[in-house]
């Protein structure tokens, strides 16, 4: 860990401006991503900006939504009433990651700006394209370890079978991020160039020539709220996480599921998976499908079907070929309360 | 002895362990201390071509950087070759030796290749990440299963009886593969030493040892010094599950760093340096066939296992050895090799060789069973071994009958259905499976001092470490148990070399070997309280010391209690301050004439989810056939660890290297999956609880092995009962259920 420096901001602006004016500055939130990076030398940073003290915790009600500061414990989200209320898909999928301690850390903000678990990323002796340059000290801008990606050929199990490029296969392992996706949220954020509001779907990106970004915030911006509109789809909602042990450990795949039925029939649906992508994979085409049919065994198979188009795998991870689709059914059979 | 069942006793160390009283090695605080940072390569097979430590060198409190270039010598490792098992010189039939930071040859992963000292740890970990290597890379062998060919016959070599063309002409005939991952042990300690030179030739070690014996004579001969003017203390010891059974070089080498620096240096491993320098469980690739007639009576069994081992060094394990007595089988062949990779040495991993081997074997039970379409408990009992088939000698004690039938009892398994598939619960696949573990019962040598004060309270004292199994517990109750002193009137001492000698705390050997010296010890203690109460003028004098008891702090006639007097009188009538006494105990030659073993039953109930293969243990029953349980609640705590690592190896654990670098990919707690709360249920823990009359004055066998040993083909099998699935492949992870036919 090289040395560096520490500052904690006061307010927003001081905080934005804080990181932006050094290429080699961080936004801290509660550290237990970043630490780690910083540990693995996969991050080098010049300045740490301790944003603890920013005053966006608060979980309120709005006219069109609920809205969630970007500095509110994952924890905190979770066994919120309003969200437990209204968005119980969000309080599962939160309740399904890390462990309790982390989550009593993690905010919302840096759950949506976690890198990828990838262990190639985290070992710089080892190739991978998404580390990039190193950020700050004596090596700024040589390339942080060898380039080339080391999952492509290699370990895999745990990677993406959807919108993966040749320079990338790394999946985003947030499980928050995935309720976030399927119910429509939208992120507001504050930069050097003043405010503005990102879709969901948008906030994240796939890998493509530029792995080495997880999304599509510019340099020195920071993540205030996000918003969560109104919906009908609290109450049959299901957050599925298969993974290698019961609790603590990444999901191989996820499908978060929100329905709102009137009897046996799916009035509106909302669809996402996690494990599967280098972001929150959105289950439009199935969600299209499932939309005023019966929830039957028969239309949760043509959905996970059509949710499978142009999946690939790679290897190790073929398995997800079948494990996501099964999921899929899994979770809209809990959801529905049709199993 | 009372030939009773024990009470349960609270673990005597229990509370200084949750408040913190209790200290592990690297608690102690040595005035002047130093740290130390190890550097590891990042190849798993070549040279090193170039190490640059200039900058670390002159980074903030840095006391010095050791690579091969400038190692201090470590004078005991450079004399001809000895047998010594702990670091080099190496055995002599490998194809290489490694002496730590001796020469720029890398031979695996993480290798140190620097070791920096600095007078704080955040700063020895700064100067160890500017330390930059540059190397010469060469091809990387460190998959099994590409390079089965290059086995080789270790020691030991294999064993036949009977017919080896049996199989051919059995009517029911079984071939199955089964393959174990590598296996880290983990423990929440991290690995380390204090090492602290007190003169020129006087060193005190702070270790993270299972035995300080064995650590004070490898650092003895390392340092060609008398073992005498070594210290080694550890009292107590965050988990060792194998890992500590052995001095590694690493502590060695901190050791001749300190003497180099001049100051006591503390080396405390990164979690991921506990993969690759303190040994693992070896992959390990197994094959049974087995022939049976139709009425379920083994014909044969032919069990082959080859592991992995380190270009380095041979480890052999006994990984076949249960295949060998386990059944009634007439017709029985092993064989067992390795395969040296480019791969750290593997060490004894709870439950050594046996878990690997009882997966194999009682998988194959399982399977058998089905094919017969019999009962596995059934099979298991029609092929039962009254006396050891292997060295044809009766058991010293077997109630393994007991055990299946107590464990069936608690799990419900008349509940379970016979044909796989066929049972749900919460719209799961549920099913029940069970097996049997077994592990060697020893008696190894050790002694041990009793001190009887005048006040009537008791020291108990012995080296032996406790590395969580209740030593300390166990050790007070037999104390007890002889000389009726209350429990919290007695103190156990142990862990350190100024006490008398005993063994390694491992194969479950210890309440065998250091209870039966403290069990000798005290009853020396006990005849010569007798002595003082009968000679002449004492109070019982005229009476036979044979016809004493003791109880309740007095002695006594044994059939006339009114007839007594109190220990601390008689220390005090005869102007005693305390009562001494010192034994070494070991076995007769009577125990040769039998075969030694704990057994041990599993029955676990599981449920899975057929469309994503995930697994739950929803009940586990372990019954432990291991004689008289000494100590009732530190056993059952025993057990239970044992289990909850038994689910560890069946379900989650597995060190994932990318044989393409030879390097492990998941060498982290967040990625290698211990098993969690969430992965266990309650365990119930049953106790056959007979004394062995042969083993040791206690008729205790031991436990810590046989609580893990089988559990893993538990699991399979229950999962095959659920699912009609056979997972040969540990761990039995959702894909591998989800996709099997
Ligand atoms: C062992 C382990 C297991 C885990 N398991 C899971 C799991 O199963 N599922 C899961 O979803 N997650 C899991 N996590 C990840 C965990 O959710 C994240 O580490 C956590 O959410 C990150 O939040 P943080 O506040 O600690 O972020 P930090 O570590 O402080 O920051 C992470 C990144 O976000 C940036 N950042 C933080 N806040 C803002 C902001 N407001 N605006 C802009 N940028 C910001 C930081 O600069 C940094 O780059 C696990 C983590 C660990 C260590
Ligand atoms: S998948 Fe992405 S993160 Fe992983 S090695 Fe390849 S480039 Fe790096």
């Amino acid at each position: 860990m090289n040395p560096f420096q520490f500052t904690r901001a006061n307010t927003p602006q001081a905080a934005v401006l804080a990181v932006s004016k050094e290429s080699g500055a961080y936004f801290l939130a509660g550290g237990t991503n970043l630490i780690d990076l910083v540990k693995r030398e996969v991050v080098i940073p010049e300045r740490l900006v301790d944003i603890n003290r920013l005053p966006l915790a608060t979980i309120e009600e709005t006219a069109s939504g609920i809205r969630i500061g970007a500095m509110a414990k994952n924890s905190a989200v979770a066994d919120h009433p309003l969200i437990k209320k209204h968005l119980p898909l969000l309080s599962m999928a939160l309740n399904a990651g890390a462990s309790a301690q982390l989550r009593n850390m993690a905010t919302v903000g840096g759950n949506m700006m976690q890198r990828t678990r990838c262990p190639y990323f985290y070992d710089h002796s080892m190739p991978c394209n998404k580390r990039g340059p190193v950020q700050s000290g004596p090596s700024k801008g040589q390339p942080n370890g060898p380039a080339g990606c080391g999952a492509i050929g290699g370990v895999n199990r745990m990677h993406a079978i959807f919108g993966t490029s040749e320079k990338c296969i790394a999946v985003h392992p947030s499980d928050m991020c995935i309720a976030l996706a399927a119910l429509d949220a939208t992120v507001n954020v504050t930069g050097p160039k003043g405010n503005r509001s990102i879709h969901f779907a948008e906030f994240h990106r796939l890998p493509g020539d530029a792995p080495q970004k997880d999304n599509t915030l510019l340099p020195g911006e920071l993540i205030l709220s996000v918003d969560i509109p109104k919906n009908e789809l609290g109450k049959y909602a299901h957050y599925l996480k298969v993974r290698d042990r019961t609790s603590y450990a990444f999901a191989l795949v996820s499908v978060g599921v929100a329905a709102d039925m009137k009897g046996k029939t799916i009035q509106d649906i909302r669809l996402a998976m996690g494990g599967v992508a280098h972001k929150p994979w959105r289950l439009k085409e199935a969600e299209r499908y499932l939309k005023g049919k019966e929830a039957t065994l028969e239309n949760f198979k043509q959905a996970a079907t059509l949710a499978m188009q142009g999946a690939k795998g790679y290897g190790e991870n073929d398995f997800k070929l079948t494990l996501a689709p099964n999921s899929i059914i899994e979770a809209l059979q809990i959801a529905t309360q049709t199993v | 002895m009372k030939n009773e069942k024990n009470p349960p006793l609270d673990r005597v160390d229990g509370r200084m362990k949750v408040t913190g009283g209790a200290k592990y090695f690297a608690d102690f605080a040595i005035p002047n201390m130093t740290y130390c940072v190890i550097v590891g390569s990042t190849i798993a097979r070549g040279t090193i071509t170039s190490v640059d430590t200039k900058k670390a060198q002159g980074a903030p409190g840095v006391l010095g950087v050791f690579t091969h270039q400038n190692m201090p010598p470590i004078p005991g490792w450079d004399g001809p070759a000895s047998k010594q098992a702990d670091g080099p010189p190496p055995k002599p039939d490998t194809e290489e030796k490694y002496r730590i930071l001796s020469s720029p040859k890398i031979l695996f992963d993480g290798q140190p290749i620097a070791m920096v000292v600095a007078d704080t740890f955040e700063r020895a970990t700064y100067a160890a990440s500017l330390v930059k290597a540059t190397y010469s890379k060469q091809t990387t062998r460190t998959d099994l299963e590409k390079h089965k060919k290059d086995e080789i016959t270790p020691r030991g070599g294999d064993y036949a009886r009977g017919d080896a063309k049996a199989f051919e002409s059995a009517p029911v005939q079984l071939e199955s593969e089964y393959t174990i991952p590598i296996e880290v042990h983990n423990p929440m300690e991290l690995h380390g030493i204090i090492a602290h030179w007190t003169g020129a030739d006087q060193l005190m070690v702070y270790a993270k040892t299972q035995g300080v014996n064995s650590t004070q004579q490898a650092m003895a001969q390392a340092f060609k010094l008398d073992p005498k003017n070594i210290h080694v203390h550890t009292e107590f010891m965050g988990g060792g599950f194998g890992m500590g059974l052995r001095t590694w070089p690493q502590e060695t080498a901190t050791v001749a760093i300190a003497k180099k620096v001049g100051r006591p240096v503390k080396l405390v491993m990164h979690r991921s340096q506990m993969f690759t320098m303190v040994g693992h469980r070896p992959y390990t690739a197994q094959s049974i066939q087995m022939g049976a007639d139709k009425n379920g009576k083994l014909v044969s069994i032919h069990h082959a296992a080859t592991a992995e081992t380190a270009k380095y060094e041979d480890f052999t394990e006994a990984t076949v050895n249960m295949t060998k007595f386990m059944y009634d089988c007439p017709n029985v062949s092993t064989r067992y090799r390795l395969v040296r990779l480019d791969r750290s040495v593997p060490i004894w991993m709870r439950g050594p060789g046996e878990a690997t081997g009882a997966f194999a074997l009682e998988s194959a039970m399982d399977e058998m069973a089905h094919k017969l379409n019999m009962d596995p408990i059934e099979f298991r009992l029609k092929n039962y071994s009254e006396t050891d088939p292997e060295h044809n000698r009766p058991y010293s004690s077997k109630h393994l009958k007991e055990a299946y039938e107590r464990g069936a009892e608690a799990i419900g398994w008349k509940d379970r259905k016979n044909e796989p598939g066929k049972s749900k619960e919460d719209n799961w696949l549920a099913g029940y499976g069970m097996s049997t573990g077994v592990f060697n019962a020893f008696r190894w040598e050790a002694s041990a001092r009793v001190v009887l004060n005048a006040d009537g309270s008791l020291v108990v004292q012995s080296a032996v470490t406790d590395i969580g199994p209740g030593t300390g517990t166990a050790l007070t109750m037999i104390a007890h148990n002889v000389l009726d002193i209350p429990f919290e009137r007695i103190k156990v001492e142990y862990g350190d070399t100024s006490l008398p000698k005993a063994p390694s705390q491992g194969g479950s050997a210890i309440v065998s070997a250091v209870g039966s010296a403290v069990f000798d010890t005290c009853t020396k203690i006990k005849n010569d309280l007798f002595e003082l109460a009968t000679k002449a003028g004492a109070p019982l004098a005229g009476s036979k010391a044979a016809d004493l008891s003791i109880e309740n702090g007095n002695v006594f006639i044994s059939n006339d209690s009114s007839k007594k007097v109190a220990i601390t009188e008689l220390l005090k009538a005869n102007n005693l301050p305390s009562i001494a006494q010192t034994a070494d105990s070991k076995g007769s030659a009577e125990l040769e004439k039998y075969s030694m073993y704990s057994f041990s039953v599993h029955f676990v109930k599981v449920k899975v989810n057929a469309l994503t293969g995930a697994v739950r243990v929803t009940k586990a029953v372990s019954v432990a056939d291991s004689g008289r349980i000494v100590s009732p609640k530190t056993a059952a705590s025993q057990m239970i660890g044992g289990v909850t690592g038994g689910i560890g190896m069946a379900l989650t654990e597995e060190a994932i290297i990318d044989h393409r670098y030879g390097r492990f990919v998941n060498n982290n707690f967040a990625d290698y999956h211990v098993a969690v709360h969430a992965d266990v249920p309650a365990i119930e823990t049953i106790f056959i609880d007979k004394p062995d009359p042969i083993i040791n004055p206690m008729g205790a066998k031991g436990m810590g092995e046989i609580a893990l040993i089988g559990f893993s083909a538990a699991v399979a099998n229950a999962v095959f009962n659920a699912t009609g699935k056979r997972i040969r492949q540990l761990p039995i992870t959702p894909d591998k259920v989800m996709q099997e036919a």
